[in-house]
This record gives C-alpha cells, structure tokens and sequence, in this order.
C-alpha cells in the first residue's frame, strides 16, 4: 500500500510543481497518471523514489516514511522501486547486457562493483531478464545500436533486475510509435498481472489508459482534478482536466 | 488538441505597430553614432598598442638590420648537420722560365675537384705569373708557394676564396732559369666527399690506446646533431611522463569539479563535524600505522627470499580476509557482530596490504639492483625497475596518512549520521553544537600550525590558543546558522575549492613552475617533468570536470533510482560517457606538452631548449637550426599521430 499525503514541491525557482497531492495506491494495483505536459506527473513520480526532494507532505509506503528515510535506507527503498523512464536511460556506450545488470547494484557489494564485476548469478539473471523481453541475442550490443522500441524493453529488463515491488513508468511510451507502444505496455500489464507488482504509469494516450489501467488520477496544475475508474472519464471530465479547446485524439 | 497548437501559434506573430516607421529612423540614427563611437575607440586603441609595442617599419628597412637578418637566415637554412673533414692538400701547376722555343703547355690534372692554373705558362725569370684557382670550398684561405730545385718551399703569397670556390692571384716568380719546368703549389685545406660521396679519410692523428691512425668518414653526423638527438629523445620522454603522470592524477580530481556530481552532495552538520574530528584522528593513526607497518616490512627485507615468501604469505591472508568480509551480494542485513567482525578483518588486510607494499617496494629495488648490475647495455630497465620500488615505498609513506584519515573520515560521517538518528530531538542541538565548536576549533588549529610552520612562528598564542578561539565560534556560529536546515552542502564548497585550486595552478605557466622545481631538485629534465606534470594535472582536470557537467543526466538519473551508492553511479553512468572525450582531451594535452616540453629547457627543466637557448645565447645559429628543425619534426610527427589516434578511438 502506497499513501501520499499532502504531497507538495516547489522548484527552486518558485514553480509549484505539486499542490497538496494526496491519493493510495492498494498493492498490485496499475494506476495510470494523466495530465498536460508540465502538469506535475514527472515531478510526483520522481517524488515517490525521492530523486527529487519533496517540498511538503509525506510518502508512505508499507507504513514506512520513505520523505524521511536517511540516505542508506533510501538506497535499500529505491532498489525495491523499478523505474522506467520516457528517453529510456540507457548508457550509450555500455553492452545491453551492461545496462541490465546496472540494475542489481543496489544489490550488489560496491566495492566490487568498482572493478566492473558482477556475481554470476546477476550475470544469469540479466539473461533471464533479456529473454523475457524478447531481446537475448542483442545482450552484446552496444545501447545506442538498439531501436527506439528494443531501447525501452531493455529499460524495463534494467527494472526487472531490481526485483521491484513497484515500478514507477514516466511516460514509457511516448517515444514510441503506437504498435510499439501497445508491446511496452503488454510487458507492464504482465508485470503487474503475473508478479503483482504495483505499477505507477504516466500516460499521454486515454486508449491505452483505458485498456492497461486499473485506476486512473489526473493533474492538473499540480492539483489531482480526477480520482477514479478510467471509464469515468467521458468528454466533460475531459475537458476538466485538458482544458476546454482540447479535443480527444485517441 | 488541434486549436490550441493554431492558437498558440497565431500568438507568437507580433501585430505590427503603428509607430514603427519614426522609431526605425530613429534606431538608424543611434546605432550609427555607436558605429561611429566604436571605430573612433578601435582607433585609439590600436595607436596606443602601436605605441607601447614598439610598432617601428624603420626598423625593417634599416640595411644593417637587414644583413644581420639576411646573416641569420643564411645560417638557418644550413643546419649544422653533417661534419666535413677538411685534409690540407697540395695542388701544382707548371711553368717554364725563360720560355723555350715552341712555348709550353702543362698537363691538364685529371679528374674533377679543386685545381689551379698559371697565365702565362711561360715568363722571363722574375716575371709576373696569375695563379687562378677554381672549384676550391668558398671562402677558405690557403698560400702560394714556389718549389725550389731543392725542394724548398718558398711562399710569393696566399689567397682567399669567394663564394664560388675560385681565387687569381698574381705573384712574381724567382729568378732562376732552367730548362725544366718549374711548379707553383697551392696549399690549403680541402674538405673531402659529399653526401653522395661518403669518403674515408685518415686525420694523421694517432689513437693513443690502439697506436694506430684515426680514420674517419666524411661528412659524418656532426656533434650538434647527436647532441640534439640526445636531447630530442628526451624531450618527447618528458613529454610522456607529464601527460600520463598528470592525467591519472586528473581523472580522478575532476569528479571533485563537477558541478552536477557535487551539488547533491550535503551532510548534516553532525555528520560533518564528526567527519572532520574523525579525519584528523585518521591522519595520526594513519602516521602510527605508518611507522609500526615499515618496522614491521623492514624485519624482513633482510633477504629477498624472505621478503619474497612473506609478501605472498600476507597477499594471501589479506585476499582470504577479503573474501570473507566482502561477500558479492546481499539481501539482509547481517547481525551487528558479524559486521564488526568484519570491519576488523578489512582492518587487518589493510593494514596487510601496507606491509605488503612495503614489502613489494624493497624487493623491486633489489631486483632493479641486480638487473642494473647484470643487463649491460638494457641496465636502464634495472635502473627503472629500482626507481619505481623508490617511487612506491615513497607513496605508500605519503599515502597511508592520507588515506587513512579519509577512511576515518568517511566512518566519521556516518556515525555522526547514525548518532543523529538516534538522539532524541532535543538532545541533537546541544550535541551538533559542541562538535561543531570541538571540530572548528581543531580544524583552525590545523591550519594556524601549517601557517606557523610556513613564516616561522612559535608564540603559543598565536599558533594555537587565538586560532582554538576563532575556530570554536566559527563552529557555533555555524551550528547556530544550520540549525533550522537538515543538512549542509559540503559538495558545492568542494566544487569551488577543487575550481579555484586548479584554476590557480592553471594560471602559473610551466616556464614559471619550472624556476621553482629546478631549486628543488635541480636543473634538468626531472624538474620539466613535475612542472608540466602539476600544470597539465591541472588543466586536464578542469578540462575533464567541464565535460562530467555536460554529459547526459538520464542515465545516472536511471542508475540512482536502482538504488546505486554514488561511487557506482559515478562508474556505471558517468564513467562511460566521458571515455571518449577524455581520451580525446589527454592526446590534445599530449601535444601542448610535447611543444611546451621543447622550451621547458630555457628555464632550466631539460629537454631540446636547453641546447636551443644555448646555441641562440652563443650566437651559433647553424646549430640552433638543428633543434628547431627537430622540434619542428617531433611536433608535426606528433601531431599527425595523435589526430589519427583521435580518430581512431573517439
């Protein structure tokens, strides 16, 4: 169970990025974030894993306070937390297999890690991970050889390592044109459905809001305008949280 | 979706104003007279550099300015690269006195080379003979004599060259007849072969130790070039030791002047002040450690088998303790004695890894000794061997000090964290409060020792009860202003510190440091070295940190977000982005310092400039031509092999 209370972040600048955000995500649960872009859904993602530091209010999750979780117990948090993000992440220049792997260092020992080794059964896994999403035979490849859609499943793989308990996707597929989309967001679903992991997604596209998401909520302006089952959100919802010269595309 | 773009759009074209046409006559009309005013200010400024320049086209025209440079420039397109051999040579001709009926004609010399003939053949005893000589050397002296029947020598005269190699001279003969003919000899020194004519020639001295004569070839290498390859050879060499020595000491100093890596960086003030506290114990116990560890070493260095067998003996005991203490991964969180267990052991092996660095030190300096005793010609390599044992044992004694103290501050700051966590909250003020004063205190101490130990002071006062003083309420005024933030931002102070320290160093040229260094370990090419060392260090290192702030941030944001500490962020999501233009960036260091290196000379650092500088001081232009066409070698080389190298990795 993920509660976030009263959540708000005011950049540096003195842009309100999140306004009082409150809402409870049930464990196994595929709850889709909407809004415009610049409405806060990067900001309250990136909130939950604390890679930006919330202004106000408190996270909880499993009952524990991760806003005050020292910087130890964050990385022991984090690691549990599998992200997944719009521009992939993936590092260029290192192997697929590489990017994978970098997964598991919240498992690993440091020190060995600075040498550049894994443990064999990390090795492994990856493979295992890669299989999954289809991608096996590219483990050797450069990053920056892969396509856009075979770049994010790699991301996802990299979230995978981590055997999360959650996995917060910024937008994942928003680079990706639609077929493509619909085989990312197949991988999410079967994550959510066959391991039961709570997935916090962040999507452009009210279809595939429709078609992945148990639950939906919207931000609008750093508010949450709408809380409740997709299929509640007919046109006038829409317009509510679009603005009303918006029109639906999909 | 649609009519938001278009209205967005439609937004951004700016209606024209009705005012537009006066305000644009009126802009022309400023703007011309800021034209005005910047080429009049253009203007001025140039005659004032004309003017303290020294700017003088009279100069240029002056003609004895003009031979001097013609003098120079002739000297410089001939490098003084091959030594002739010039052998004193006796070249004849004939006449006859009275003339004999029917005149006299002299056989003509075979063969090509430097020959003289006499006008007229034939003269009346006493009378006048030309001598013209051709194809001699250009400008060379020699003298004219006439052979007696006797075989006498009797000199009428002497002659000197031009440019082209020939001489007339006229002479007088002696009065003697005879129905002989009679010879006239030139004598002078010949210089022998050519480049495509290699000759042996015996110089008519005698080897003292063979007793033979000595025979050389000529031309032959002058000295000036051996001299100049010598030096070349040393120059690129320091060249190369500068850029690799400066560039593993870069690397790791650049991450400390990023200003996105360190930004993040900020500690509460409990974990700071305790850090400080802990870092300064660390360099005593590291000075402690230091002294027990070399007694230790040394009770073995006695013998190399010893010394050999104990360092493989304690790699062993450290890597098995290693091995335990460091498992590859982890799930839980293990029991509070295991881990204590544990911080022992890692304790134990670092302490082993000292001896056996000691240990590895002296049998590389004995290993160096008996190589530069048994390798002949290769005796360099037992000699490198031996200076890098030095090298080490020198580190490790510099090092475990600093070392130390920056584990003990590490562990420092993390019982300050955990001690924060646990005090209850009222306790947490008074406590920051009175590390933060214990730790100023100390800290200024430090640094008023240093100053005092820099101008020499020894007042108590002022070396340590003053700056105790100071230090205590700089802490409580620190404790007081962070008490309402959790944390402080040490990173961003590290950032300006890294930033001014390498900016200042960056600031000093080479040529400058150098002056320094050559008091401290004399003239030559090793005080070159550090001084190109220090500075490249330096400029690679700000060079480097530039291009950690521009790299691409998702990856380490991806790699933070797995739960990665910041040290396996920096390897995993930084370290792979910067390869390619840190590499680039060391080959273009390589080639500055490679042209920086063929002038570190002129101030004493060695390498090509010394005997460039000298040569100029001498005035022997013919041999400084020979250093600047090599430096003019080595660099173009240089630079050609580092832009293929560049294009081949990056």
């Amino acid at each position: 169970m993920l509660k976030v209370e009263h959540l708000t972040k005011i950049y540096d600048d003195g842009t309100l990025a999140l306004d009082d955000v409150s809402f409870e995500v049930p464990d196994g649960q595929f709850l889709a974030i909407i809004g415009l872009s610049g409405s806060g859904k990067s900001t309250l993602l990136r909130c939950i894993n604390r890679l930006i530091e919330p202004t106000d209010g408190r996270i909880l999750w499993n009952d524990v306070d991760v806003t005050a979780a020292g910087q130890e117990d964050m990385r022991k948090i984090r690691r549990k937390i599998g992200m997944v993000f719009q521009h992939f992440n993936l590092v260029h220049r290192s192997k697929v297999i590489t990017n994978v792997m970098s997964g598991r260092l919240g498992y690993v020992n440091p020190a060995m890690s600075v040498v550049n080794r894994f443990p064999k059964s990390v090795v492994e896994k990856a493979h295992q991970q890669l299989a999954r999403v289809g991608l096996e035979e590219k483990a050797f490849s450069r990053a920056d050889e892969l396509s856009g859609g075979q770049q994010q499943r790699v991301g996802v793989a990299r979230a995978l390592m981590q055997d999360p308990v959650m996995i917060l996707a910024d937008e994942p597929v928003a680079s990706l044109d639609p077929v493509l989309a619909h085989g990312i967001m197949q991988h999410l679903e079967s994550i959510n459905q066959e391991d039961g992991v709570m997935v916090l997604c962040s999507l452009h596209f009210l279809d595939l809001v429709h078609r992945y998401a148990d639950k939906a909520i919207a931000l609008k302006d750093g508010q949450v305008v709408f809380e409740g089952p997709p299929r509640d959100i007919d046109d006038k919802r829409f317009k509510e949280i679009y603005g009303k010269e918006a029109e639906r595309i999909g | 979706m649609a009519d938001r773009h278009e209205e967005a759009q439609s937004d951004s074209e700016s209606p024209p104003t009705p005012a537009a046409n006066g305000g644009n006559s009126k802009r022309w009309g400023r703007r011309f007279w800021v034209i005005v005013l910047a080429v009049v200010i253009g203007i001025v400024v140039y005659a004032y550099a004309f003017e303290t320049t020294g700017v003088n086209l009279d100069e240029i025209q002056d003609e004895t300015r003009q031979a001097s440079l013609v003098r120079i420039l002739r000297a410089v397109a001939h490098p003084d690269l091959l030594t002739y051999e010039a052998v004193e040579t006796n070249l004849d001709t004939q006449f006859m006195s009275p003339c004999p009926s029917g005149g006299f004609a002299p056989g003509e010399p075979e063969g090509g080379g430097p020959r003289i003939t006499a006008t007229p053949t034939c003269v009346e005893p006493g009378g006048d003979i030309t001598v013209a000589g051709s194809e001699f050397d250009a400008n060379r002296r020699g003298d004219i004599f006439y052979i007696a029947q006797s075989g006498a020598e009797i000199r009428l005269g002497d002659f000197l060259t031009d440019q082209n190699g020939q001489f007339t001279e006229v002479v007088s003969t002696r009065e003697r007849s005879s129905d002989e003919p009679q010879t006239i000899r030139a004598v002078t020194a010949v210089t022998v072969g050519s480049i495509f004519n290699w000759q042996r020639v015996a110089t008519g001295e005698i080897d003292a130790k063979t007793g033979e004569e000595v025979i050389v070839t000529s031309p032959r290498i002058s000295t000036t070039a051996w001299d100049t390859w010598d030096k070349i050879i040393e120059t690129v060499f320091l060249a190369f030791i500068a850029t690799t020595i400066g560039t593993l000491v870069a690397v790791p100093l650049s991450f400390f002047a990023a200003r996105n890596l360190m930004k993040d960086i900020s500690v509460p003030l409990m974990a700071l002040t305790s850090g400080v506290l802990f870092g300064m114990i660390g360099i005593g116990a590291g000075l402690i450690m230091l002294r027990m560890t070399r007694r230790a070493a040394e009770s073995f260095t006695g013998s190399i088998w010893v010394a050999i067998v104990m360092l493989v003996v304690v790699l062993a005991v450290v890597w098995f303790a290693v091995r335990w203490a460091m498992p590859q991964s982890e799930e839980d969180q293990p029991s509070s004695r295991v881990r204590a267990t544990r911080l022992a052991a890692v304790a134990g092996a670092a302490i082993g890894v000292i001896i056996a660095l000691f240990l590895l030190a002296s049998i590389m300096s004995d290993i160096g000794e008996w190589l530069g005793d048994h390798l002949g010609p290769l005796s360099f390599l037992g000699l490198f061997v031996e200076s890098l044992g030095d090298i080490l044992h020198l580190l490790v004694s510099g090092g475990v000090a600093l070392v130390t103290g920056f584990v003990f501050m590490f562990i420092g700051t993390r019982l300050g964290m955990a001690l924060r966590k646990r005090l209850p909250t009222g306790a947490i003020q008074p406590v920051n409060t009175l590390l933060a004063v214990i730790a100023g205190a100390a800290a200024v101490v430090l640094l008023a020792q240093s100053i005092a130990w820099l101008y020499e002071i020894t007042d108590p006062a002022k070396t340590l009860w003053w700056p105790a003083l100071v230090g205590g309420l700089l802490g409580l005024g620190g404790a007081f202003l962070a008490r309402g933030k959790d944390s402080v931002g040490i990173g961003l102070s590290v950032y300006y510190f890294a930033r001014t320290v390498f900016n200042a160093i960056r600031a000093i040229e080479p040529l400058v440091m150098v002056i320094i260094f050559v008091v401290w370990v004399g003239l030559g090419a090793f005080a070159g070295s550090i001084a190109l060392a220090l500075h490249t260090t330096a400029a690679l290192a700000k060079l480097y940190s530039e291009q950690v702030e521009s790299i691409n941030t998702g990856p380490i944001e991806a790699i933070k977000a797995t739960g990665a500490t910041r040290m396996q962020t920096i390897i995993y999501a930084v370290a792979p982005q910067i390869v390619p233009p840190y590499i680039s960036f060391t080959m273009y260091r390589w080639d500055i310092n490679v042209r920086m290196s063929t002038i570190i000379g002129f101030a004493g650092g060695g390498g090509i400039g010394f005997l460039l500088q000298q040569n100029i001081n001498l005035l022997n232009y013919r041999a400084a031509a020979v250093q600047m066409l090599a430096i003019a070698i080595v660099v173009a080389s240089m630079d050609y092999i580092s832009s293929r190298l560049r294009e081949h990795v990056v």
